[in-house]
């Protein structure tokens, strides 16, 4: 794939701009992130000259939080969430099911790159557990049969 | 764009839109909250929107997207004011009949009324619904009724008028004291007085000093924070400046979970508003104070939440704490004083200020005053985010503003605190919450975090559950943490799989102790607590699954089996159908199905499935 790295200085001359008093440093990768889907190494190397610390600090800090992501995803990214509500109310399951359907592991892309899924730790909708997300979209109240609609849908 | 230059032209627009407001005839407040969204607030909205349109309705009739009004299990909600109808659980549908019938005829819809989930009682009205009857609702005031991209609506309910009397009335010392006096602590999770943080910064002799609000909230099964910003953000945005104001800073950092886009959104547009309208900026109304904000959007880290993580991330760093002291009031982010409130703490901070420590005062308990939000989850009838009085007992929340559990099944234990918090068995339900009791039986107020469980709830899991997910987000820096955390995991999914030795119990006291003592941070320092307690209040559950390899609550795997009953089976065939591995074998009206063990997943399909109840779970390993 041909990235257009000149897309990644005008993300540094942006945030670099933007920035009043805190480091432009991750605002930039959530940008190279939300333009390519996940921190290809390329764009990162620019970026690296560009805001002009060295490619491993910037990768430290971009394997140190779990937004971002160092491969792409599928074209439907499912997040279960397994926060503490979700958990009692039976996002293990949920996860299995997915798991099974799909063929893949949470942190996995199918093979025909269709689908990723991975977990969340809480997205923050306790109220109507189990959640999970499909391509940033919420749905409540998850069961394992809503789950298989959705997939057939989507295929 | 008009411009808020003084005390006297806020007092101006704040008269006018009131005036706007009184002007509406009929206001439909829909609640906008993600977890509405979730329950699909966003089709009836639009539908809302286009019917009024269509009956050219506009005029008098006003639709208003609040934030999350906290009933967020019966969404979508809708409040039709000033008649009163709550409705909920509303599709498009639904939305015709509303106008015609209730809006304009004023006629009540019996469908969509809430229904008491004990006495089967349709009630017509918000504040008659148990559910917000016994709450006290201080800094939720406003959530319901007004539209937080609007910065005229947060003026029609006084906005603003706290950072006046603040500015205009008091000196800086005067603040300070007012917020000591009110008695507020704060509401992220560690419970330091508030006041005392903001002398602490206000009497460092440096230049810049910064405000921070701490939005970070990643406990799961919170989400207070997310609602106020969502649902009141010049709340929140008015309270820092207050702070801001009494220590001396005159910048500060809001740093909110990226995965919030929508309190993220309304954020930023309330700081844009701010601007254009002369609250943010140089000398604001006139006054000489000056103050700018910047959003920090966080990246996924628990541990950001940990102020001097928080810091660290700001600055562009890995997100690891370092120690303390010096505290952030002395050296914080980029080496001057900071100071850090959490949204909620600062979410009071304008009602102090406009209402007086006194007011604030006679609301609590001795040490614990003002009100507190919870999250609402788990194992109970009506979820979502409620707002209470400090020193309410957990039984009140949990039986008259919850409803009691799901299904007729008794309550087992609360979890507060989220993972840094424990788990307080049934017995102890009588204790006022406050900050103090909640230690002392073991677990924590913390960000906020209820969760209900139920008899059907493994507390061996429970304490699993949250050590998986304190060592996955261990930041990794000091080792008692990074490993410590780790061995408590293996011990705990040894146990939990059929493995548990003699002296485990023990042994992961023990090491809880120790981590406890040699942690870095309140991560660290927490991480433990979940299964302390569960060890302190549940040690029978940890034994049978040691002992007789046994989960009473049948839940882990590895300890139960699935089981046909035989009598009660009537070889419908749906079982086998549903089992997605083929451990069910028979023949449709023939002799009991049989249920291979071996081949099992217990993933559950065929209990869901079965209309006998044929299938039972049974605590064991099979012979």
């Amino acid at each position: 794939m041909e990235l257009e790295l000149e897309r990644v200085d005008e993300i540094v001359e942006k945030n670099k701009e933007e920035a009043q008093k805190k480091s432009p440093l991750i605002p930039v990768l959530q940008d190279i992130q939300k333009t390519y889907g996940w921190l290809p190494e390329e764009a990162m190397k620019r970026a690296a000259r560009k805001l002009g610390v060295s490619l491993a600090s910037l990768s430290g800090v971009a394997s140190f939080y779990n937004e971002f992501r160092l491969k792409p995803l599928g074209e439907n990214h499912i997040v279960v969430c397994t926060g503490t509500a979700c958990h009692v109310r039976g996002a293990p399951l949920l996860v299995a099911e997915l798991e099974r359907n799909l063929d893949i592991k949470v942190g996995q892309v199918t093979e025909d790159q269709k689908f990723s899924l991975e977990t969340a730790r809480c997205v923050g909708s306790c109220a109507v557990a189990p959640v999970i997300l499909v391509n940033g979209e919420f749905h409540g109240n998850m069961t394992k049969k809503k789950i298989s609609d959705l997939i057939t849908e989507l295929e | 764009m008009a411009k808020v230059s003084s005390p006297r032209d806020l007092e101006q627009y704040q008269k006018q839109a009131k005036a706007a407001r009184d002007k509406i005839e009929t206001f439909i407040t829909m609640c906008g909250g993600t977890g509405c969204e979730g329950s699909g607030c966003r089709e009836v909205i639009k539908e809302m929107d286009e019917k009024l349109a269509e009956k050219n309705l506009q005029e008098s009739i006003s639709l208003k997207v609040t934030g999350c009004q906290g009933f967020c299990e019966k969404g979508p909600l809708m409040v039709i004011r000033p008649a009163g109808n709550f409705y909920c659980n509303i599709q498009p549908d639904d939305v015709e009949e509303i106008i015609e019938k209730t809006v304009l005829k004023g006629e009540s819809i019996s469908r969509l009324e809430y229904q008491d989930p004990e006495t089967e009682e349709k009630i017509l009205k918000e504040e008659d619904i148990p559910f917000y009857q016994n709450q006290e609702r201080l800094v939720f005031k406003n959530n319901g009724y007004i539209s937080p991209t609007r910065i005229e609506d947060y003026f029609s309910v006084d906005g603003y008028s706290g950072l006046v009397e603040a500015l205009f009335n008091m000196s800086q010392e005067e603040v300070i004291e007012e917020v000591v006096n009110s008695g507020l602590r704060g509401r992220g999770g560690g419970g330091f007085p508030t006041g005392q943080k903001w002398k602490l910064t206000y009497q460092e002799d440096s230049d810049p000093k910064y405000v921070i609000c701490n939005s970070d909230e990643g406990d799961p099964g919170a989400y207070m924070d997310r609602s106020i910003l969502e649902g009141n953000p010049h709340l929140v945005l008015e309270g820092m400046m207050i702070g801001a104001y009494a220590i001396g800073a005159s910048q500060g950092f809001i740093y909110v979970r990226a995965e919030y886009p929508l309190a993220v959104k309304h954020i930023n547009i309330a700081i844009e508003q701010a601007r254009e309208w002369g609250l943010l900026g140089e000398n604001i109304l006139g006054s000489g104070f000056s103050f700018e904000v910047e959003i920090m959007e966080g990246a996924g880290a628990f541990i950001c939440g940990e102020e001097t993580a928080l810091m660290a991330s700001i600055e562009g760093k890995r997100g690891m704490p370092r120690p303390k002291p010096p505290f952030p009031a002395t050296s914080g982010l980029w080496g001057q004083p900071t100071n850090i409130n959490n949204v909620e703490t600062l979410g009071n901070v304008p009602l102090i200020i406009k209402n007086g420590a006194d007011w604030f005062n006679s609301i609590g308990t001795e040490n614990s005053k003002g009100s507190k939000i919870f999250s609402l989850v788990g194992k109970v009838n009506n979820t979502g985010l409620i707002e209470v009085p400090m020193g309410i007992t957990l039984r009140e929340i949990v039986f008259d503003v919850g409803g009691g559990i799901p299904g007729g099944k008794e309550v087992k234990a609360v979890q507060s605190g989220g993972p840094s918090g424990g788990c307080i068995p049934k017995d102890l339900l009588d204790i006022p919450v406050d900050f103090d009791r909640l230690s002392e039986v073991g677990s924590i107020m913390g960000s906020g975090g209820l969760v209900v469980m139920d008899e059907d709830t493994c507390m061996v899991d429970v304490a699993k559950f949250f050590l998986d997910f304190t060592q996955d987000e261990s930041c990794g820096e000091c080792p008692p943490c990074r490993i410590g955390t780790r061995r408590m995991l293996e011990i705990l999914n040894r146990i939990t799989s059929g493995e548990g030795q003699e002296g485990d119990i023990e042994l992961l006291e023990r090491l809880g102790e120790d981590i406890i003592d040699t942690s870095l941070c309140g991560l660290g320092q927490t991480a433990p607590n979940p299964v302390i307690s569960t060890i302190q209040y549940f040690k029978d559950e940890y034994e049978a699954h040691i002992y007789d390899k046994a989960c009473p609550a049948g839940v882990c795997q590895d300890l139960i089996y699935y089981n046909i009953i035989e009598e009660e089976c009537r070889a419908c065939d749906r079982c086998r159908r549903v089992c997605p591995v083929e451990a069910i074998e028979g023949e449709p009206g023939g002799d009991p199905y049989i249920l291979y063990d071996d081949i099992c997943i217990r993933c559950g399909n065929c209990i869901e499935e079965c209309p006998f109840s044929a299938i039972e779970i049974v605590p064991g390993q099979k012979e």
